[in-house]
């Protein structure tokens, strides 16, 4: 499906003052980076369109996913996955269990273990399933939350400075893997970065906030 | 806004939080001006406060419980505060939790039952030294239990206090920013002591604001304490009324509703001159800081190390001695030790005791059931904040004595009759702030991104609810589990009043059996709360280690 | 204040309900088979919960009664629970059937109609009964009229530690004199708990030339004062030398019994003449203590079981109530290894073996024979009780 992700006036405020408005287009297979100094708002941006905004603020303006305004959708039926800084696997599953959570209920187990091993297998992380996810290392870690936020087959994928915690080279290892298989899929993504070379990376429209 | 099942809960939780205390209120303010249920005709408003005031020996009664309340969370509060200086706050949640988990599983009466065998005249401490340093072959004739001044009844409460109090203390450290904090106070040159009370302690004390007004409340109108350990002549408060409330003249009644609403005045004009002082010392505070003098931190460690300690051995000691009575055969004054030992009260209690126990766990497992289900479905509504902190605390700072007899008349009106189930409604009462206290920090401390990450998943909240927060949360469950049941199992008025003695639990059978001072059997009792009490602690430090022996991120978070 | 008493004779009591009358008594025992009886009865003596249960097991197996014994630290506990149901509107089906209960609860419950009844003297055992020899038709002289059934004689004696003291005192003045030279030996429950109100009264009946005032009311404050009088000069000369200087007593009887043993008293006063020896034989009291009466006698009085007018198993209450005057309760309650509290049978009116398995009965080493018991002394007005237990908290209860 090759969904465009756009945002029309999507204004954050707190109360009656508005901190932050964007509009912009992420089209399909596209890495759109929005760059802005620490407290611009991006992070609000992020949070208004996976529809978590705190408390004290509130979000205006539409979000349109392929025509369709997920702005009055509660945050988990929108479809939009998210990978933030740290990886945040879920502390209590394995890995497999991380993976498998992401999948739609329904189907066999055999299918699902099999689609969940097939992902690993696509990362180089065969056999790793049982794991405790506190034993991996930082770059296998990232190559999990990615994995499972992918296996939930989102419509749009968001970034939240995500390759911040790895140090040079996994940095540019782990961001290939993500924007290619991003690419692959034709999902919508929008980055948030105030890295450079993130945005030269990505390779696609880059938006500033003031 | 859809009415969703958290949210029912929510509203549940306020009902049950504040209905039955203003349920009971009600009930004691129509006795009070002397609508008594069951006497024919009303009595007037004035003769019942007339004979309240006339009551012998009420004024010192009055003042009795007044001071030793404030004493007792007085000392309770100085002595914890102490301690966190002492070790300079330095005692993680983990470690501290363990080993304060004893102190807070055993119930107030238990604790109470050990310490009057340890400092009577006859008890364990005279007895190790007659009388080789005494001289005693006879106990002396001393007034330590049931002193007029009330100092073993404040020594009662501050055992169990004190560890409350430590508890809330070190849960409080994160917020607090205790590290930063002491790593700056350090490097200013204080000492470690110096600084901890100067830099991190403010911070705690606004977090731990309410539970040391819920010990201040408690101190004030305890019962356990007050009838194993206080002064008889005359007795606190608390237990003027209850008398009053249990006294076959009928009329009586009407006074034990005025003499609660007393109490609840009582707490009310010390819970004001409780703020003065913490305005008074915040003043000092501040000057202490504004001086720079640096102090040394030897002096304070020593003092906390000898005040944990001492409430270890007031503790510990006492629970020995109960051990001892419940398998003692011949043990007369001044030997240390029994002269033989006899099994006679366990072979002749054994059974009383397990199936009393039995029920007595059982009934704590179903309310604390209820509790939970309700507690986590509160905190996932994510509600009015202020309402709930607000209402978790009524039931605690509400003298028990004050609203539970109106609550009792109005239970049986409305046709609960006695047994399990008011009596379970009632502990709910108590038991349920309890829970919302230990489970509402590490609720709200999971990170949020795993709520917004599962929901960028499709997760619904329910099932992130069932998949994620709850075992996530399986250890502090564990603990508030453990918790909730020994709040429970040490439960005594209202055990009492709504259960028309029909549920014996391991507590009401040990007061009962106390006023026939048979020691043996006092010992037999005290150690089967104890362990009824500590039973569930060991589990929920057991289960949680067993269950996440895979996950090393759940067992060190 | 005192309406309860001013209102007594006024309150017609209700009639016995008709599921369970007790004149036909094969219907009661047809009823009783497989009811719950909840007998609240004092929880604070191993040997009378012992006792009880072993009614439970008795009646469980002859009547098919099953007994439940719901310890009280209070008999006015009771009280409460029966009058609170009764204000809540709850007048069948209440939480008790049965109260071990005298004196002044028993004449509570009576004036304010909470009692079924009459039924004591319809039970089948009441044919045994002393009704004329020992007080059990009269409860602290208000007439019971069948409300209660007695189940025990209690007479006061005084317990001593001959080990520390060898001869017996033998009335108020001369304990007050070994109590001055031996200080903190000696004390008493603290009223208004049921013995210490009885010590009280004991020492009035002891001190007092007036006796024929206490068989009634008192008639006027002054004679009240006057009559009150010679107690309060011996309490407040009694009071600086007892255990703890008189600011502290002990709750309960049976709270002496463990200051005996520790050797912190040696004298201390009873409502049961075969405790000490029940008490001696269980290890709670060293095997040199035996009891005394006073020269001019000592209050005897009987222990009653009542039921609630909404009581729940009223038929298998009075099969309880029944059971406990057969000669084999009675019996065993006075064998001083198990209660050792007095029967309230009329020996003569027993068949032959009964009276003999009676005679054949050893007292113990610390009870008194029924010879040497004497006459029991007849209890006062219940309204005497209130008052000194009322003057007793203002003068000695409410801080020194």
């Amino acid at each position: 499906m090759a969904e465009s992700l756009i945002l029309k006036t999507l204004t954050i405020s707190a109360g009656a003052t508005p901190i932050v408005s964007v509009s912009l287009t992420a089209a399909a297979g596209e890495i759109t980076t929005l760059m802005g100094p620490s407290g611009s708002g991006k992070s609000s941006i992020l949070a208004a369109i996976t529809g978590t905004v705190p408390d004290g603020l509130f979000a205006t303006g539409e979000i349109l996913l392929g025509g369709q305004n997920i702005a009055t959708f509660p945050g988990w039926k929108r479809h939009i996955g998210i990978l933030y800084q740290d990886d945040l696997l879920f502390p209590h599953l394995s890995v497999g269990g991380n993976l498998a959570l992401g999948l739609a209920p329904g189907g066999r187990r055999t299918e699902r273990q099999g689609r969940v091993k097939r992902a690993l297998s696509e990362v180089g992380l065969e056999g790793l399933a049982a794991r405790d996810p506190a034993t991996l290392s930082g770059g296998q870690k990232a190559r999990v939350a990615l994995m499972r936020v992918l296996l939930s087959e989102p419509r749009a994928l968001l970034l939240d400075e995500p390759f911040g915690t790895l140090d040079s080279e996994l940095r540019s290892q782990i961001r290939s893997l993500v924007f290619n298989h991003a690419k692959a899929r034709g999902l919508p993504t929008l980055l948030v970065t105030h890295d450079p070379q993130d945005a030269e990376a990505a390779g696609g429209p880059v938006i500033r906030l003031r | 806004m859809t009415l969703s099942p958290s949210h029912l809960f929510f509203w549940l939780t306020v009902l049950i939080l504040g209905g039955p205390v203003l349920a009971g209120l009600t009930g004691v303010v129509a006795g009070a001006m002397g609508h008594v249920p069951g006497l024919q005709n009303a009595i007037p408003a004035g003769d019942v406060w007339g004979a309240v005031w006339s009551w012998p020996g009420i004024g010192r009664s009055v003042t009795l419980s007044f001071w030793t309340g404030l004493l007792a969370a007085l000392i309770s509060l100085a002595s914890a505060t102490l301690i966190m200086a002492g070790w300079s706050g330095t005692l993680s949640f983990a470690r501290a939790r363990h080993w304060l988990a004893p102190f807070l599983a055993v119930p107030h009466a238990a604790a109470a039952f050990g310490i009057a065998v340890l400092i009577a005249p006859s008890g364990w401490i005279a007895r190790a030294l007659s009388p080789w340093l005494s001289g005693w072959e006879r106990p002396p004739d001393l007034l330590i239990l049931g002193d007029p001044l009330g100092l073993a009844m404040v020594l009662g409460l501050i055992v169990k206090e004190l560890p409350f109090l430590l508890l809330m203390m070190i849960a409080a450290l994160p917020q607090a920013k205790a590290a930063t904090s002491m790593a700056l106070v350090t490097a200013l040159g204080y000492g470690c002591a110096r600084g901890w009370l100067l830099a991190v302690f403010p911070g705690i004390y606004r977090q731990i604001r309410l539970p040391v007004y819920a010990v201040l409340a408690y101190s004030m109108s305890a019962v356990d304490a007050a009838l194993i350990l206080g002064p008889t002549t005359p007795p606190p408060i608390a237990i003027v009324i209850l008398r009053w409330a249990a006294d076959p003249d009928l009329s009586l009644r009407a006074l034990a509703s005025a003499g609660a609403l007393v109490q609840l005045g009582l707490v009310l004009v010390a819970l004001v001159l409780w703020r003065l002082g913490e305005i008074a010392v915040a003043q000092l505070g501040r000057s202490l800081a504004e001086s720079g003098q640096r102090g040394s931190g030897r002096a304070a460690e020593i003092a906390a190390a000898t005040l944990a300690a001492t409430s270890g051995i007031f503790l510990f000691g006492g629970f020995a001695v109960l051990a001892l009575w419940s398998v003692a055969g011949a043990w007369h004054f001044p030997a240390f030790l029994p002269e033989t030992l006899s099994f006679r009260v366990w072979a002749s209690h054994g059974a009383a005791l397990v199936e009393t126990g039995a029920a007595t766990l059982l009934l704590a497992f179903a309310v604390v059931a209820l509790a939970l289900a309700l507690a986590l479905g509160s905190l996932e509504a994510k509600p009015h904040r202020c309402l709930l902190t607000a209402l978790v605390y009524l039931p605690l700072i509400v003298p028990q004595v004050t609203f539970l007899p109106g609550l009792q008349a109005a239970s049986l009106k409305i046709g609960l009759g006695s047994g399990a189930l008011p009596v379970g409604l009632m502990h709910l009462v108590f038991v349920l702030p309890y829970l919302l206290l230990v489970l509402a920090d590490p609720f709200n401390a999971l990170d949020p991104r795993y709520r917004t990450i599962a929901a960028g998943l499709g997760l619904s909240p329910a099932r992130q609810f069932w998949r994620l927060r709850l075992p996530l949360l399986l250890t502090p469950i564990a603990g508030a589990v453990a918790v909730g049941m020994a709040v429970s199992i040490g439960q005594y008025l209202p055990t009492l009043l709504a259960g028309g003695g029909r549920l014996p639990t391991l507590t009401t059978e040990a007061l009962a059996l106390a006023a026939g001072g048979d020691r043996r059997v006092i010992g037999a009792y005290g150690l089967a709360q104890a362990a009824a009490a500590l039973a569930p602690f060991a589990l929920a430090l057991a289960l949680p280690r067993r269950v996440w022996r895979n996950r090393q991120g759940m067992l060190h978070g | 204040m005192r309406l309860a008493y001013t209102l007594a004779a006024a309150l017609a009591a209700p009639q016995a309900s008709l599921a369970a009358n007790p004149v036909d008594w094969p219907s009661v025992l047809s009823e009783a088979r497989g009811q719950n009886v909840y007998w609240n009865a004092w929880g604070g003596s191993e040997a009378t919960n012992a006792f009880i249960g072993w009614v439970g097991d008795r009646v469980e197996a002859d009547y098919g009664v099953s007994l439940v014994h719901v310890k009280l630290s209070d008999t006015a506990d009771a009280v409460s629970r029966v009058l609170a149901e009764r204000a809540a509107g709850i007048d069948e089906g209440g939480a008790i059937d049965l109260i071990w209960i005298n004196g002044a609860n028993f004449a509570a419950m009576k004036s304010e109609g909470l009692l079924f009844g009459p039924f004591a003297e319809n039970l089948p055992n009441w044919a045994f009964v002393d009704g004329e020899g020992k007080t059990v038709t009269t409860d602290f002289t208000v007439p019971t009229d069948g409300y209660e059934s007695p189940w025990a004689m209690a007479q006061v004696v005084f317990m001593r530690d001959t080990a520390d003291l060898p001869d017996a005192p033998g009335s108020a003045a001369e304990i007050l004199d070994w109590a001055t030279a031996h200080p903190g030996r000696f004390t008493y429950p603290q009223p208004p708990d049921f013995l210490g109100t009885t010590f009280l009264k004991q020492m009035l009946v002891d001190l007092t030339n007036d006796a024929l005032a206490l068989a009634a009311a008192p008639e006027s404050d002054a004679a009240y004062e006057a009559v009150t009088a010679p107690l309060w000069a011996y309490l407040d000369a009694l009071t600086p030398h007892l255990w703890r200087s008189g600011r502290a007593y002990p709750a309960t009887g049976p709270a002496q019994l463990q200051l005996i043993y520790d050797n912190e008293i040696d004298l201390a006063i009873s409502f049961s003449p075969g405790e000490a020896t029940a008490a001696i034989s269980n290890g709670l009291l060293p095997d040199t203590v035996r009891t005394s009466v006073l020269a001019k006698g000592t209050i005897g009085n009987a222990s009653f079981l009542a039921i609630p007018y909404n009581a729940n198993a009223a038929a298998g209450a009075m099969v309880v109530a029944d059971f406990l005057l057969s000669s084999e309760a009675q019996l065993r309650a006075q064998d001083p290894a198990i209660l050792g509290y007095g029967t309230v049978l009329d020996m003569a009116k027993l068949p032959d073996a009964d009276r003999a398995a009676f005679d054949a009965l050893d007292l113990g080493i610390a009870t008194l024979s029924p010879a040497e018991l004497g006459t029991a002394q007849p209890e006062p007005h219940p309204d005497w009780m209130t008052r000194i237990a009322a003057d007793w908290q203002h003068r000695y209860g409410a801080g020194l």
